[in-house]
């Protein structure tokens, strides 16, 4: 046996196999029966879509490394994950060159200017949901479900300010207007527990930001039904669970992460209350995004035995 | 302040469980290097030519942190010569040439003990060093101020993946460890006697549980199957709830923490007098063919131990003094058995795989896990900066290595390996600074 085989390092010698591409497959695992529940109720166009933002923001984070010459980060899922998140969160109307520019932006500006992934200050997806949304008129007119007679050209949420309040059948299902991965409130759960059974994210955050509108909401209009309607409408199921778990935007400590929904669910009740957009679940993650790190420090872990 | 201390469910791949120990026989030779403890190496007191016995004293401890060391077979003395230490430095070994006979030294007697004064003289005589790994020389951490010590933690965790011979130190020696236990609280002021093992080792509890029942103020406490339970800290806390603060001793809350291992040897000592010669030792591995637990004597090339288990059956990536998560790297197939020495295991490239670093994705999985609540990740980012002042902040020096950081890293980051180097810094501050205030 040669003894200059043996390899000479420090502990430890095994690892969990755990890596950032097998937490980002899962995350597109979890999205997946919101993307199906997009495509049956607004067409196939979803795919396309869907599509068309995961081969956006992948090429553009494939190109960006080699230009600045920085390791090839672009099959490690993270970007699909941005594509997806994307495309899920526009309406099945939209051209497709937005489609592109928005995708392009989340990954070029957001994300790879600032070092690439775990340096970004702010959520890709969340940005680029904001981005097009105050650049094209396209995303404030929701595109409506195919599969059912939609006699109402308005979203839950438009509803909901105009006093009636949506069929809690159509909420969960999805059927109703709104961006194509947002409405179907069932798949974004059925996501939530299978990101939960596979300890990719904790519950904090996602709870905490929901039951916080919810109580808000409750307050604010004396009625339950309309709580809940305003909890299941909107982007805020699709935002809690998916965007503003993002480990880069968001504090690694239960406490912090109990903080940053509260404070989440607070500005979307605000945004929805008294701001002139109708949604602010968007805003009110990206506010959350910058806030983290004087989160982190407010929170972080007592230290066993630590001397102060 | 009541903490939950985290930790990692490690795979187990306890494959030599159950499996009894087979002593080694036909040794060659054995080289025993002067330092298998921590402290000052041992002076050789044989020169080449030299006959000797089993339990002939070969090594002299230096004064203050240091042990004795003994022949572990007899034959003569064939060489004296430096070999390379894990940890790069080099050190004075004496090798042996067995002449088969293994026969004892006319010295090795029953020692006397009748006062805490005797007892502490014989185990330095055992020449018995912390077998959990450390090393640290067992007469030093019982010379402590008696009136401190009120509890004695026998751990007998054994928390690392493969091995098992603490396991079967807990099964096969407990007549050992019940002498010692006597003798330590007959001499001692210990008021109780905690024998901590992890839930997954159901022998060694029953035969525990069996001891304990005939000794007094003795219990058995068995904690969860959590890496690293077995960590000095983690331990105590978990027996009796206190808290060791950063810097601190356990005898500082009051207990004394030994291996099981280490009770076990000083047990053999005051029944037989036959010091700290041979070791039981888990051999494990994918390369090795057959997984078992050998005792063999102390100073046996790794390259024999291997070939007594059947030899191995694919080229190491690793061979490792110790379990994989805290275990040193072994530069050498020659390199021997020593006093400290719990586990050899030849990992496969496959076992030994290692992922590409990649970027922090931030998403706390270390700072979550590790169970003193480190925060790793910015440990890492301030040790690149070498901000001394932040390390501190982040109180670095809390950490024990335990490595469940760099395990569950999907960015297989070099986590706990950076926060050694931050240790290392702020060592070498604080020397700089003594030498300042010296001038």
């Amino acid at each position: 046996m040669e003894n200059n085989m043996l390899h000479i390092s420090a502990s430890p010698h095994i690892h969990s196999g755990k890596s950032t591409a097998s937490i980002m497959r899962d995350v597109i695992i979890a999205l997946a029966p919101a993307s199906i529940a997009g495509a049956v109720i607004f067409g196939l166009r979803a795919l396309l879509i869907i599509a068309v933002c995961v081969a956006t923001c992948v090429v553009c984070e494939y190109f960006y490394n080699v230009i600045v010459k920085r390791y090839q980060s672009a099959g490690d899922l993270s970007a699909a994950v941005t594509g997806l998140l994307i495309a899920l969160n526009v309406p099945a109307n939209i051209p497709i060159w937005q489609c592109i520019v928005g995708s392009a932006f989340a990954i070029i500006l957001v994300k790879c200017v600032f070092g690439g992934i775990g340096c970004n200050l702010v959520n890709p997806a969340i940005t680029a949901r904001i981005f097009m949304l105050v650049s094209f008129g396209s995303m404030a007119t929701q595109a409506m479900p195919k599969i059912v007679d939609v006699t109402a050209g308005a979203t839950p949420l438009e509803l909901i300010a105009g006093g009636e309040t949506p069929a809690m059948k159509d909420l969960l299902l999805g059927t109703t207007g709104g961006a194509l991965g947002e409405t179907c409130a069932v798949a974004l759960i059925l996501g939530f527990i299978y990101l939960l059974a596979r300890r990719i994210i904790t519950w904090h955050i996602p709870v905490v930001f929901v039951a916080s509108v919810f109580v808000l909401s409750y307050l604010s209009e004396g009625s339950l039904e309309t709580a809940l309607a305003l909890v299941l409408s909107g982007g805020l199921l699709i935002g809690a669970i998916f965007m503003a778990t993002d480990y880069v935007t968001s504090p690694p400590t239960a406490w912090g992460k109990v903080l940053f929904g509260f404070g989440a669910g607070l500005l979307t009740f605000l945004i929805r209350k008294y701001g002139v957009y109708p949604e602010g679940v968007s805003f009110a993650i990206l506010f959350m995004n910058i806030l983290t790190p004087y989160i982190e420090r407010l929170t972080s872990h007592k230290i066993f035995g630590g001397v102060k | 302040m009541s903490f939950f201390l985290k930790g990692l469910h490690v795979p187990h791949r306890k494959n030599t469980a159950d499996k009894p120990a087979v002593r080694m026989t036909d040794i060659k030779s054995v080289t025993i290097p002067m330092l298998m403890h921590i402290g000052a190496p041992s002076t050789p007191t044989v020169k080449v030519g030299d006959l000797v016995k089993v339990g002939t004293k070969i090594g002299e401890g230096a004064g203050g942190l240091s042990s004795e060391i003994y022949a572990s077979v007899s034959g003569k003395v064939t060489k004296i010569a430096d070999i390379r230490l894990t940890g790069g430095g080099t050190v004075p070994s004496v090798t042996i040439e067995s002449d088969g006979e293994m026969a004892v030294c006319e010295t090795v007697a029953v020692p006397t003990v009748t006062s805490r004064e005797e007892l502490l003289a014989a185990i330095k005589a055992s020449g018995v060093v912390g077998l959990g790994g450390a090393g640290f020389p067992t007469y030093v951490k019982w010379s402590a101020d008696p009136s401190k010590m009120e509890e004695l933690i026998i751990n007998g965790a054994e928390c690392e993946p493969y091995i098992t011979s603490d396991s079967l130190t807990m099964t096969d020696r407990v007549d050992d460890m019940e002498t010692a236990i006597r003798i330590l609280t007959k001499y001692f002021p210990i008021k109780r006697t905690v024998i901590a093992i992890e839930s997954n080792k159901k022998s060694a509890i029953a035969s525990m549980q069996e001891m304990a029942s005939r000794l007094e103020n003795t219990e058995v406490k068995v904690l969860p199957s959590v890496y690293p339970q077995g960590g000095e800290k983690v331990l105590v806390y978990h027996t009796t709830g206190k808290v060791i603060e950063t810097g601190k001793l356990p005898l500082d809350v009051g207990c004394v923490v030994c291996n099981c291992t280490t009770i076990a040897a000083i047990g053999s000592y005051l029944k037989t007098g036959m010091p700290l010669v041979e070791k039981c030792v888990t051999v494990d591995g994918g390369c090795v063919k057959n997984p078992q637990n050998v005792i063999a004597p102390i100073g046996t090339a790794l390259s024999d131990i291997f070939e007594f288990c059947g030899g191995l059956t694919a080229v190491p990536d690793k061979i490792l003094y110790g379990g994989p998560m805290m275990g040193v790297t072994v530069p050498d197939m020659s390199s021997p058995v020593i006093k400290n020495t719990n586990a050899v295991i030849a990992l496969t490239p496959k076992e030994a795989w290692l992922p590409r670093t990649t970027a922090c994705i931030r998403c706390g999985a270390c700072t979550n896990t590790c169970p003193f609540g480190l925060a790793p990740a910015e440990i890492l980012l301030a040790y690149k900066k070498k901000d001394t002042e932040m390390l501190k902040k982040l109180s670095v020096d809390t950490c024990m290595l335990c490595g469940c950081c760099s395990y569950i890293c999907p960015a297989n980051r070099p986590l706990v390996q950076n926060n050694n180097l931050s240790k290392q810094l702020l060592r070498d501050e604080r020397a700089k600074e003594a030498a300042r205030n010296g001038k």
